[in-house]
């Protein structure tokens, strides 16, 4: 059904991705005007949310300029930053709603498009049932929009499933953190990172995924700190590690739980500490008793003395900090692994104070705020449980509905791929997520979108995802709707609005709420304004574990942001949690959690040999809808490469810039090489953020970490051989 | 900026090239970036390093220019060539012994980093230091460079028995005097001048 309506050359022809390199009117027509106004807003792509100013004329974004009073980065921008403007003005971008026909695409009236869109919605629905339906969000979204989504699925549409793109960010650290510290967020401000005595990083490639961390880090050394990076590869971080752990794809944990057994049996453990504030910790003990770093280094790759090293720094210092991120978290046992970094934590006591700390570094823009307020599958505003009666009550009550018709917990993102490519949804809404280049095993997600019997997009450029829908509703970019996001520290900050959408595009939260009108549940979406959205999430989260009742537009202005929780008006927020030794669990004690070894869910084997991992580089962002489409970031990186040890290489007399074929148990991909000494010679690595025959993803396995759903894109295995080149026979 | 000066870091670079594509965005540059940049040896090793221009005491370009077309403004930043007077001749280029200077053939113009003169001679930091993740490139106070960093800026430079001071400072390890690398700086040869170290 859902199959694109025209070939992808006829596509990319009318829709792109185009490379744009100019600002609107060019770069010497505009360069003698002024802007008309300069609008302190916050980077649209990563976690950090750096704040930046937009420059405005004309209604049209035509630069930026740093904004050196905003404390998180203090004027720092990485080239996405930089070049993020371009997109306001650009020839991709869509700027009336369209309907698929037998000959392609074509635009259509915001009536017509939204009328068919809820009568297709509601058709399944009455035909299959409510849970026939399901909605897509997207981390990139505000608070707003994302809080907007979840009472739209559950409320509007009343389906179960809701889930978002966060799911493949940091949901197995969230998980880790809930479950550990009764809290999913990172307890730690970013000031901290440069107030510690040892960094560790693991699975953070902090330079390119999280480019201004890098200057909190090289602070926190200017003062003589120890850094240790373990990390597959030798990231642009690693080259002033005091100590790298070059670890094997899928065996961190092995690692940390070394670095916890050395820390108890050398007697580096705060006692004090573990007997006052935590439960649990014998059975972690216990659990870790065999993991000697011995065994460990044959498991992992890790030098014995490296991982005592390790040990030793974090055990003997009151200002430790862990980081890590997705190199961490997308592992089938991404959860154990949070937790361990967690544990030693919590066994050094290096919780709840200053440059001290277990920190995970969210990814997406609002990969924080967006999973606070009811984009999970499982989670109602303020970080509540969908299964807590109270819960219920309270969020129903807000929403003025009964408890009794708030639907329970659905699929998670990946399962909701699944249950369409089972045939058991049958229609799909989806919003700020490309599936199609950002979910594992991409053929797969290909055969899934093509059975959908109705898929509405909305979004502002037609992405690889998109080009498979019955209706595209032309959406809003980031500055084109005020709202807040939550950054990587938990900051609620003030996205402001600079433009209008171009063109007959329209604002996200105005498409929804005319969708939910049209679907005769108009009156519990009477929001005019992004504000009047802010003032219910308020309320709605009131008294929950990510509270913003505290918060309003005006404070964020006048604190340069407010960390949640903030749960009244005069309460200034939360930079840093546990300060009094509580925990946010009921009995207030943190949990250590056992932890217990597992082969990852695609092993190498002697048909797959190598182990593939896949990541970001720092000129593109996640599935590259936004950054395939700028020109000076394009032209970074314009394709993506395999990196490759020269051990590994001549083995298969493999050059820079070779053709090389990578194949794993789902499909193959050819892709030229770059031969570095800076990966194990074990491994390959390549950038995920292209579509089709240069995916990463077409190699990727669906496993997902059993608790937090989050798939295992960190390893798989592949084995790879030399192409013939382009006319050089088969 | 006054009581600012400019450190070029390279041990802290990320290869991130933000300071490129800021340096596009200057009002005075509009689309073309001055910024030198490179991976050293990608094959070997992550490491890269971005260069602004150094801003020579006595500037070696504009010592060779026929056409008088590069001037020292008196706060020491040397400018790009002035286009009513740049014939395109590349002397410069092939003089300057940092390897700054850029022919432009689309504008037929020698242009280099001018520090964004517009906005540092108006009390603003310049846009690639300004926007540098890593702060390889930091335009800040000589004093919180004392104070924050563990390396040591230095502005002598030896090429050859030449020896330059420059505006621009380089971050260099806390025991290093004057950066020369070529044996000729240490080689008594009779009346030359040495390098400091060589003695």
């Amino acid at each position: 059904m859902a199959k694109p309506p025209s070939s992808q050359d006829e596509l990319t022809k009318r829709f792109g991705p185009h490379l744009n390199y100019n600002p609107p009117g060019g770069w010497q027509g505009e360069s003698d005007k002024q802007s008309e106004m300069l609008v302190k807003t916050h980077c649209c792509f990563c976690g950090q949310q750096c704040g930046i100013q937009l420059k405005v004329r004309d209604n049209r974004v035509t630069g930026f300029e740093p904004w050196e009073e905003f404390p998180f980065n203090r004027g720092m921008l990485c080239p996405k930053g930089v070049k993020r403007y371009l997109q306001g003005n650009h020839p991709d971008r869509l700027l009336d709603p369209l309907l698929r026909t037998d000959e392609g695409f074509r635009t259509a009236t915001w009536d017509h498009a939204l009328d068919f869109t809820a009568h297709r919605l509601r058709e399944l629905q009455e035909k299959y049932g409510r849970d026939s339906v399901a909605v897509y969000g997207g981390a990139s979204l505000t608070t707003e929009k994302s809080y907007l989504m979840g009472k739209f699925a559950r409320v509007a549409l009343g389906t179960r499933h809701i889930d978002y793109n966060g799911r493949l960010c940091m949901v197995s650290a969230g998980t880790a953190y809930k479950g550990a510290l009764g809290v999913d967020r990172a307890p730690n401000p970013w000031s901290d990172i440069a107030a510690a005595d040892v960094l560790m990083t693991i699975g953070a490639n902090i330079g390119e995924c999280a480019p201004i961390t890098t200057d909190y880090i090289w602070r926190a050394r200017d003062r003589g700190a120890k850094l240790i990076v373990a990390d597959p590869r030798f990231t642009p971080i690693a080259r002033n590690a005091d100590l790298f752990l070059p670890v094997r794809p899928g065996t961190d944990l092995a690692l940390l739980m070394a670095i916890l057994h050395v820390i108890i049996r050398d007697g580096l453990t705060d006692r004090e500490f573990i007997d006052a504030h935590t439960t649990g910790f014998e059975k972690t003990a216990e659990s870790v008793e065999a993991w000697n770093p011995r065994r460990a280094a044959e498991v992992s790759g890790v030098a014995p003395e490296a991982i005592e090293k390790a040990a030793h720094w974090i055990g003997e210092s009151r200002r430790a900090m862990l980081l890590h991120a997705r190199g961490l978290e997308h592992h089938s046992k991404g959860v154990e692994n949070c937790e361990a970094v967690v544990a030693i934590a919590l066994a050094t006591g290096n919780i709840g104070r200053e440059g001290a700390g277990p920190v995970m570094v969210t990814g997406q823009g609002n990969g924080q705020g967006g999973r606070e307020h009811g984009q999970k599958c499982d989670q109602l505003p303020g970080q509540r449980s969908l299964t807590d009666p109270a819960a219920r009550r309270h969020v129903a009550g807000v929403w003025g509905i009964s408890p009794d018709d708030l639907p329970g917990p659905g699929y998670t993102a990946v399962e909701i791929m699944n249950a369409i490519h089972a045939g058991e949804i049958k229609g799909l809404l989806c919003v700020c997520f490309n599936p199609l280049v950002s979910l594992p095993d991409a053929n797969f997600t290909r055969e899934a979108l093509d059975k959908l019997e109705f898929f509405g997009v909305i979004d502002f450029f037609l992405s690889e995802t998109a080009s498979h829908a019955d209706v595209v509703l032309a959406g809003s970019l980031q500055e084109e709707e005020e709202g807040v996001t939550a950054n990587v520290e938990a900051r609620v900050i003030h996205i402001q609005k600079a433009v209008d959408p171009p063109g007959n595009a329209r604002r996200d939260s105005e498409i929804i709420c005319d969708l939910a009108q049209r679907l005769g549940r108009g009156q519990y979406f009477p929001f005019r304004e992004p504000r009047e959205i802010f003032e219910e999430l308020r309320r709605a989260s009131q008294g929950g574990i990510a509270d913003y009742y505290g918060i309003t537009y005006e404070k964020i202005d006048r604190q340069m942001g407010v960390f949640w929780p903030c749960p009244t008006l005069d309460h200034p927020g939360t930079p840093r949690l546990f300060e009094d030794g509580r925990f946010f669990h009921a009995d207030g004690k943190a949990r250590f959690m056992s932890l217990a070894w597992r082969e990852s869910g695609d092993p190498v084997d002697a048909e797959f040999p190598v182990y593939l991992t896949t990541g970001r580089v720092v000129s593109q962002y996640l599935s590259g809808t936004q950054t395939r489409r700028i020109g000076g970031l394009v032209d970074q990186y314009p394709e993506p490469k395999l990196e490759i040890h020269p051990r590994l290489a001549e083995q298969h007399g493999i050059n820079t810039g070779d053709p090389v074929t990578v194949t794993s148990r789902r499909s193959a991909i050819t892709l030229p090489a770059m031969v570095v000494r800076t990966i194990r010679p074990d491994t390959v690595f390549i950038p995920y953020h292209w579509p089709g025959e240069r995916s990463a993803n077409r190699l990727t396995h669906r496993t997902l970490d059993p608790r937090s759903k989050i798939p295992e894109f960190k390893v798989s295995a592949c084995r790879i051989e030399k192409a013939a080149r382009a006319g050089e026979g088969s | 900026m006054f009581g600012m000066e400019f450190y070029v870091d390279p041990s802290r670079c990320i290869g991130c090239q933000s300071c490129l594509k800021a340096c596009e965005e200057c009002d005075t540059h509009r689309g073309v970036s001055m910024i030198n940049f490179d991976f050293v040896d990608r094959k070997e090793t992550i490491a890269s390093a971005a260069y602004v221009c150094w801003h020579c005491d006595d500037p070696t370009c504009a010592q060779v220019c026929p056409a008088d077309a590069i001037k020292k403004y008196e706060d020491g930043i040397v400018g790009s060539s002035l286009k009513p007077r740049c014939i395109g001749c590349s002397n410069c280029v092939l003089a300057c012994p940092f390897g700054i200077p850029k022919l432009v053939p689309e504008y037929e113009q020698m242009m280099k980093c001018d520090m964004c003169y517009d906005r540092t001679s108006a009390g603003k930091r310049p846009m690639c230091a300004t926007v540098c993740p890593s702060q390889a490139l930091a335009y800040v106070a000589p004093e919180t460079i004392a104070a924050t960093r563990r390396e040591k800026p230095v502005n002598t430079f030896w090429f050859g028995n030449q020896r330059i001071t420059t505006k621009v400072y380089m971050m260099a390890p806390a025991n290093t005097g004057e950066i020369a690398i070529d044996v000729a700086d240490y080689t008594w040869e009779g009346e030359n001048e040495l390098v400091p170290q060589a003695f």
